[in-house]
């Protein structure tokens, strides 16, 4: 297990160390999933019921499954 | 326009900006798995430096996609949190298995392929490019067993405690898994990827000859695109024909639309472009039978009996059962009385099929735009069939030695690397604005789905994809188009 593991670190260590043109494709990565995560996510994507227990979530939905709804943009575009 | 509208435009722009990388992945996988092949068994370093430049494209292809996928998972927490609740007891267990595949084949086996040229051998290797492709497909039939549910909601219960859709049993499990439209999608969706993958070499390499270079290269590429692009071609048309049978049963409301067919009938029509219909086609696709019933919109709206004899009732009358269901939902909920709560179980039970039809106004509702569908349909048929038609011919000229004499097959190879994203997309149009109203098909429709947002929230975050995708897409095919252009040259280290 422990060679498994040297094995796939090494892989790691050598092939980012080696890099040529796969080097601007990881920064393109790392740039994305800091633009995801470290912005979106945090200031735009919060979920919507967050902090709310099962209960809660429950009840908020359930309320809302059960109350008269607005249905004139169902759909996007006339039929 | 509404937060509702706003929130499924951003969804729609998510996904199909999603699924500009998927299919590329599926089929780039196949091509440079099946080049990787020939080298492992021929012993030819020519298909190792083409597998390689392949993979240098997945690459590029793949570090662009990566993670457009978890955006979605972002909106339905953010802005369908009514609908994320009432299947989180069901998508927990596909999502989970996708997420956990995903990470451990990208974890290894996408590490030993672009890292492990020099350090395994060339059979090892050869395992992990399989592998690679593998998992991605794998992965693909966890993801599209989520969105066969929602088009075929079967082996789940509704329990009104929890308000949730949920699997009791390893039996529901099972059927989950194996619902009849999530296989059949799975088919269609990911053997439209070796479409794509396929029409993608045969193009690239198509450039190479028209610009005299990489000459043996481009020849033997497009020799490999086009079969696997041919294969997937003949898959593609099986796995739609599965589909549209399973649209007739499932949701006959899709198929009209697609059909752009207001009265069904024995022995319909299939309509090739307005005014031109070749009769009894449809009902032939539709259900297998020359002379079988196919509804149409008025039909549906109005009650009908299928083909094998179940009355089907109107829209009017499922609304008036959806509301018996939520009523029942709403008694069930707020009262302590046992004899009066059993008593509301037991008419939601006998109710919840329609459940969502208790959340429309009228009857017409539930008709899907149908000129959008419709247009959508024949696009991508008629895409479809050409791209097939465009991979025949190259392997015809490959084989009759034409490549040079037909230079309008060439140019018209180009051509169809966008075509193909376009069919791609339109499928996918067919297949989810079809559905319309429904997120869950028949139990929970896109207005209730919705989260308690401002329009103006959803309107700034979909403002802020569209310009960091159009970002991304920009400098993913700007560094696409340099790699192609810089050719299947390896550098010396064969390092990525």
């Amino acid at each position: 297990m422990s060679r498994l593991v040297s094995f796939f670190a090494s892989l790691y260590r050598d092939g980012f160390r080696n890099m040529t043109w796969g080097k601007p494709l990881v920064w393109l990565i790392l740039l994305k999933l800091i633009i995801l995560f470290g912005i979106l996510r945090i200031f735009f994507f919060k979920p919507a019921m967050s902090g709310l227990t099962e209960e809660e979530k429950s009840e908020k939905v359930g309320a809302a499954l059960t109350q008269p709804h607005n249905t004139d943009t169902l759909n996007l575009l006339t039929h | 326009m509404d937060v509702v509208i706003w929130s499924r435009i951003q969804f729609a722009m998510t996904a199909a900006y999603h699924w500009l990388f998927v299919p590329l992945t599926l089929g780039l996988a196949v091509v440079m798995a099946v080049m990787e092949t020939l080298y492992v068994v021929k012993k030819d370093e020519f298909w190792k430096k083409a597998a390689q430049f392949w993979i240098k494209l997945f690459a590029i292809n793949f570090a662009v996609g990566i993670a457009t996928g978890i955006i979605l998972e972002f909106e339905f927490g953010t802005n369908w949190s009514n609908y994320s609740w009432f299947v989180g007891d069901m998508f927990g267990a596909p999502l989970a298995i996708e997420g956990i595949l995903a990470f451990f084949m990208e974890a290894t086996f996408f590490a030993v392929m672009f890292f492990g040229w020099n350090k395994v051998s060339p059979k090892f290797h050869l395992a992990s490019t399989w592998l690679t492709g593998i998992g991605a497909t794998i992965s693909a039939y966890w993801i599209l067993v989520a969105n066969g549910w929602m088009q075929n909601p079967v082996g789940t219960t509704f329990n009104p405690e929890t308000v949730r859709s949920e699997m009791a049993s390893a039996a529901a499990f099972w059927e989950v898994i194996t619902n009849p439209v999530a296989v059949s999608k799975f088919c269609h969706s990911v053997t439209s990827g070796w479409v794509t993958g396929g029409i993608f070499v045969v193009g690239v390499s198509a450039w190479y000859l028209l610009k005299n270079r990489h000459v043996e290269f481009a020849r033997k590429s497009m020799l490999v695109g086009a079969i696997v692009g041919l294969v997937g071609s003949g898959a593609v048309m099986l796995s739609g024909d599965s589909s549209g049978v399973h649209a007739a049963e499932f949701q006959p409301m899709k198929l009209a639309a697609a059909e752009g067919l207001r009265d069904g009938g024995n022995g319909a029509a299939f309509t090739i472009v307005p005014g031109i219909q070749v009769p009894h086609m449809l009902s032939l696709l539709a259900t297998h039978d020359w002379n079988g019933y196919v509804p149409g919109i008025n039909d549906i709206l109005n009650g009908y009996t299928d083909n094998d004899g179940n009355v089907i009732p109107s829209v009017e009358d499922k609304m008036i059962m959806g509301r018996t269901a939520l009523d029942a939902l709403a008694v069930y909920r707020k009262t302590d009385d046992p004899v009066l709560k059993a008593e509301a179980k037991a008419l939601l039970e006998a109710n919840v099929q329609y459940m969502g039809y208790g959340h429309l106004s009228r009857p017409e509702d539930v008709v899907p735009p149908v000129g959008v569908v419709f247009w959508a349909f024949r696009f991508m048929i008629g895409l479809g069939m050409l791209i097939a038609l465009v991979l025949l011919l190259s392997l015809i000229a490959i084989w009759k030695d034409k490549l040079g004499a037909w230079k309008w097959l060439l140019w018209a190879s180009i051509l169809c690397i966008p075509l193909v994203y376009i069919c791609g997309q339109s499928g996918w149009v067919v297949a989810e604005v079809g559905r319309q109203p429904w997120t869950i098909q028949g139990l929970l429709p896109v207005n209730v789905a919705i989260s308690s947002l401002s329009a103006g929230a959803v309107k700034t975050t979909f403002f802020i994809f569209l310009a960091v995708f159009a970002l991304f897409l920009a400098i993913e095919i700007r560094i696409m188009i340099r790699a192609i252009g810089k050719g299947p040259e390896v550098e010396p280290s064969e390092n990525i």
